[in-house]
């Protein structure tokens, strides 16, 4: 029996950080809490070199086979460190000396082991248990900046987390019940078998779950009010690195412990794609708060990277294009929300008018995020979704790529909405007093956050041959 | 080299973001140096490119092996007159924009921009690699029209170009795709060489499908040109003239390049639907031209009416059983000759509007009239670009349509017949336009002041008008380059 903990070894790196920041946290003064925000950052790079280090090991199964450690893992590790790393970068200017400080960062460590421990998770219980780490953190996060919007949205989220959770947990009792075991590897073997309306009853029930955690119809009505309530970092993390890890959690159970299983759940899975990427784009149509809008960009967005899931087995490109499709989202994604972090006093799109002059870096990257969330080529989320549509026609689904271009198209209107008033010129005089402060200063830090994001959406898309190729490792 | 001439362009976008405060002098005269530079090259590429050894300059790199995409550019017969026709026109736009004063040098990388992605999808022998230089193409022009354009109308005309644009790329891109399935490759040549879609009928179908509307979308054909008037008519008039001159021969060289070599069997089997669509498109475009009273829109229009007889040679070049090969040679030769005619006169024309709208602030032809008294040298370069445009034998666009006409007579006598019409329609619209602007009593907008051509507005548009006249009285060296390439492609569809 393999229990090699080493094999763990970014994982463990993150319960460190986490541990030592809380320790170190509760004795420091408010004024040098920035000490905890090094510790977060130094064991997330530690962590990205363990994890980039276990890359060229071949894969193996640890602990009585509940936890693999693969190139899909890999992939998830190294995308979630380094979103916690860009979602450090880009609240620092909010959050540097407030009272909140190493909670934060606690938080953020402890939600990034959730994500990553669901995507490793080969057992159930242990999935159970890593959608337990990934949320609580998270409610805690959401209403970390006590204000009234926030509080809410941290009520609706818990709410929903909670009896998401119970029904997954109820799957999972189901399937036990059925297949025998919790292991992945028992249950390919004996579901088959099993009666059929009880397995699909227990995958549904499991499905919501995930689909809570990944902000997928129809349990997505807590992305827009939690973006929008609470604080720009929480809302970058909270939209980006669960899904990392729900993602890759769905892609492994459906593929791991259901492939000769005759419950059609590529059909359902390629419905609720359907569902939740036109739902996104419909919902992001009006929006006038550029973070609400980003929410409902996030649940398209969802959608497009479940076509990948709904290709899983019966295309060899889903994995690669799930992994490189999520590494795009992440970065180009927060890069979005680095530049609302950068402006907070803007909230509509038309307040970013006059931003290009002021801030023509800040601009050019918001550019280049927003697009990239269009899938313009050469950004990563174009290679992302090419290889995705590939995967999806390759398994038969040419419908649903049909109405993801449909989709994409339509998502330009919304994402453009945004764009243009940052190249617009601000009326010479008049109004100069009142809107021409909300763009005036940009936060350094997520600044920084915003470039890093930009520039790295663009390589990862130039580059995205030896990345693919890193994924598609057996 | 020749990816020196792709991103050389790029490169000095990227130094001009790069570098804090630089004059808009020196962004302005450093453009032109590029793409002098560049053109020079292109130059010299075309002297070592030898027309019968099929790809020349060839360069085929590995990038995303998991779906064999690669970088694989190089330059054959019908690339290389469209990469040395883009190199021309950047060239005129950028000593035309030594004038431009509102936000120089945004305005300049964007158009460095442009030129890489236009010069990098006509040497693209990629699929993906042909798509992301045509994305980065809408996104750049994009903003070239909603920034620099006129006035509050620009941004709406600027998102619907996107709009319907993206949309073409992308479906477009579901074609790519099939083809991927298909071929296992996205390499060009290789999906030429594999012919992967034959004796697939339906599925061969689909696929046509998915490329002639992404590829008619860009050209514009008749029904997908709606977008096209709008974009130009509040475009900046070098973004006008690129967007005519070189944006919209991606969508006719897909054809040629693209669907022609890799579906012959899907192409031969639908050749009388590009055709006909074809044919509506020269009629169509010419008679809306006809009523047009903006003179930009007038010539935006007959920009619908000249891609129509590119799409009527490409078509009649499928329609195999009607002709011999070598007039479904003529005809495709005819249709690169009229991408290339196309895009250096229209090119000009769109500068010429230019000039007019910087004096008089209106492309309105009714507000001007009896030009050639104070502008003689302007009503002059503007009526030789007039005539060119309407096929005068003596300019290149005669040539180009002569071989269409007499390539197609004998696949799709009907058609090209119809198509005819569409010369004299042209010819009816330039003069009447000549005349109401250019004749009569002299009248302008009110307080406005028409000079005449200046020196840098004149450097710009005559080396366009006499390479037209160039082509159109030694077409030999032209011809020789596109001929071998054509009679390939010809052999492609007749397989």
């Amino acid at each position: 029996m393999n229990e090699n903990p080493a094999a763990m070894l970014p994982e463990l790196l993150l319960v460190l950080g986490a541990v030592i920041g809380l320790l170190a946290g509760s004795w420091l003064p408010r004024t040098r809490q920035w000490v905890v925000r090094l510790v977060a950052v130094a064991a997330c790079l530690a962590g990205l070199v363990a994890a980039a280090v276990d890359l060229t090991r071949p894969a193996q199964e640890v602990f009585d086979g509940t936890y693999v450690v693969d190139a899909g893992l890999g992939a998830v590790r190294i995308v979630v460190l380094a979103s916690v790393l860009l979602v450090i970068g880009l609240s620092v200017d909010g959050f540097a000396g407030s009272p909140r400080e190493t909670e934060l960062y606690v938080l953020l460590l402890l939600g990034g082991l959730g994500a990553i421990t669901m995507a490793g998770a080969n057992d159930l219980l242990l999935l159970v248990a890593a959608y337990l780490l990934a949320s609580i953190p998270l409610y805690a996060l959401t209403g970390i900046a006590r204000t009234g919007s926030g509080t809410e949205a941290a009520m609706k989220y818990y709410l929903m987390g909670a009896l998401s959770g119970v029904t997954m947990l109820v799957g999972a009792t189901v399937l036990f019940g059925v297949g025998g075991s919790t292991q992945y590897a028992d249950l390919a073997p004996a579901l088959p078998g099993a009666p059929r309306a009880a397995v699909a009853v227990g995958l549904v029930a499991l499905l919501a779950g995930l689909l809570f955690k990944i902000g997928a119809v129809p349990l997505h009505f807590w992305v827009p009010d939690v973006v929008q309530g609470a604080t720009t970092a929480v809302a970058a993390f909270v939209s980006t690195v669960p899904k990392i890890g729900g993602l890759l959690a769905l892609h492994r159970l459906l593929t791991t412990a259901l492939p000769g299983s005759d419950v059609d759940w590529s059909a359902l899975v390629a419905v609720v794609a359907a569902v939740t990427m036109t739902l996104g784009n419909l919902g992001a149509f009006f929006q006038d708060d550029v973070r609400r809008l980003l929410g409902y960009s996030t649940i398209s967005q969802v959608g497009y990277l479940l076509m990948a899931v709904a290709a899983a087995g019966r295309s060899a490109l889903a994995l690669p294009a799930l992994g490189l499709y999520l590494a795009a989202y992440a970065v180009t994604n927060l890069g979005a929300f680095a530049v609302a972090a950068a402006l907070p006093h803007a909230r509509t799109p038309a307040d970013y008018r006059g931003a290009a002059t002021r801030h023509p870096w800040l601009a050019l990257s918001l550019a280049v995020c927003l697009f990239g969330l269009v899938g313009t080529p050469p950004t990563a989320v174009f290679f992302g979704k090419l290889v995705v549509f590939g995967a999806a026609v390759d398994a038969g689904l040419a419908w649903l790529a049909v109405l993801a271009v449909v989709n994409t198209v339509a998502s330009v209107f919304y994402y453009l909405r945004w764009i243009a008033p940052v190249f617009r010129r601000r009326p010479a005089g008049g109004e100069a007093g009142d809107s021409g402060t909300v763009v005036a200063g940009a936060g350094t830090w997520s600044t920084v956050s915003a470039h890093v994001a930009a520039v790295a959406s663009v390589l990862l898309g130039i580059t995205s041959g030896p990345v693919l190729a890193l994924v598609a490792l057996p | 080299m020749l990816s020196v001439v792709v991103f050389a362009p790029l490169a000095l976008g990227l130094v001009l973001l790069a570098v804090p405060r630089v004059p808009d002098r020196v962004v302005l005269w450093s453009w032109v140096a590029v793409s002098v530079a560049d053109l020079a090259l292109v130059v010299a590429l075309w002297i070592g490119y030898d027309p019968v050894s099929g790809i020349g300059h060839e360069t085929n790199l590995r990038w995303i092996p998991t779906v064999s995409a690669g970088y694989h550019v190089g330059v054959d017969g019908l690339s290389l007159p469209l990469v040395a026709m883009t190199a021309v026109v950047f060239a005129a736009c950028a000593v035309y924009s030594l004038r431009e004063r509102r936000a120089v040098r945004p305005y300049v990388v964007l158009f460095l921009l442009l030129q890489t992605a236009s010069l990098g999808l006509f040497v693209a022998l990629d699929l993906i690699l042909f798509f992301v230089f045509f994305d980065v193409s809408i996104v750049a022009m994009y903003f070239v029209i909603a920034g620099w354009g006129h006035g509050e109308r620009a941004r709406a005309s600027a998102l619907q170009f996107f709009l319907y644009t993206f949309l073409g790329s992308l479906v477009m891109l579901l074609g790519f795709i099939g083809l991927y399935l298909a071929g296992g490759t996205f390499d060009i040549v290789e999906l030429a060489a594999s012919n992967p879609l034959a004796g697939q009928g339906v599925l061969g179908g689909l696929v046509l499908l998915a490329l002639v509307v992404g590829l008619a979308i860009k050209t514009p054909t008749v029904p997908f040109h709606t977008w096209l008037p709008p974009a130009h008519g509040d475009a900046p008039a070098a973004g006008s003239a690129v967007l005519a001159a070189v944006l919209l021969k991606m969508g006719t060289y897909g054809f040629v390049r693209i669907v022609m070599p890799i579906l012959p069997e899907s192409w031969r089997q639908y050749a009388s639907v590009i055709v006909i669509v074809g044919v509506v498109s020269v009629v169509y475009g010419a008679l809306v031209a006809l009523a047009q009273t903006d003179l930009k829109r007038m010539i935006a229009y007959t920009s619908v009416n000249h891609m129509g007889y590119v799409i009527l040679g490409v078509g009649a070049a499928g329609l195999v059983a009607g002709g011999a090969e070598q007039a479904r040679t003529l005809a495709v030769t005819g249709a690169v000759t009229q991408m290339v005619s196309h895009g250096l006169i229209t090119g000009a024309l769109f500068l010429l509007t230019g000039v007019l709208h910087a004096r008089g602030g209106t492309y309105d032809m009714a507000a001007y009239s009896g030009l050639a008294r104070p502008a003689p040298r302007f009503a002059l370069l503007f009526a030789v670009a007039a005539f060119a445009s309407l096929g005068l034998p003596g300019f290149s666009g005669f040539i180009a349509e002569f071989q269409i006409f007499t390539g197609s007579l004998g696949q799709a006598p009907v058609a090209t017949a119809i198509a005819l019409l569409g010369i004299l329609l042209t010819a009816a619209l330039f003069l009447l336009a000549l005349q109401r602007v250019f004749l009569g009593a002299t009248e302008v907008p009110a307080g406005r002041h028409i000079g005449d051509v200046t020196a840098v507005e004149a450097t710009a548009i005559v080396p366009l008008l006499l390479l037209a006249l160039v082509v159109g009285v030694f077409p030999a060296f032209l011809l020789e380059v596109v001929e071998p390439a054509a009679r390939a492609v010809v052999e492609l569809v007749a397989r």
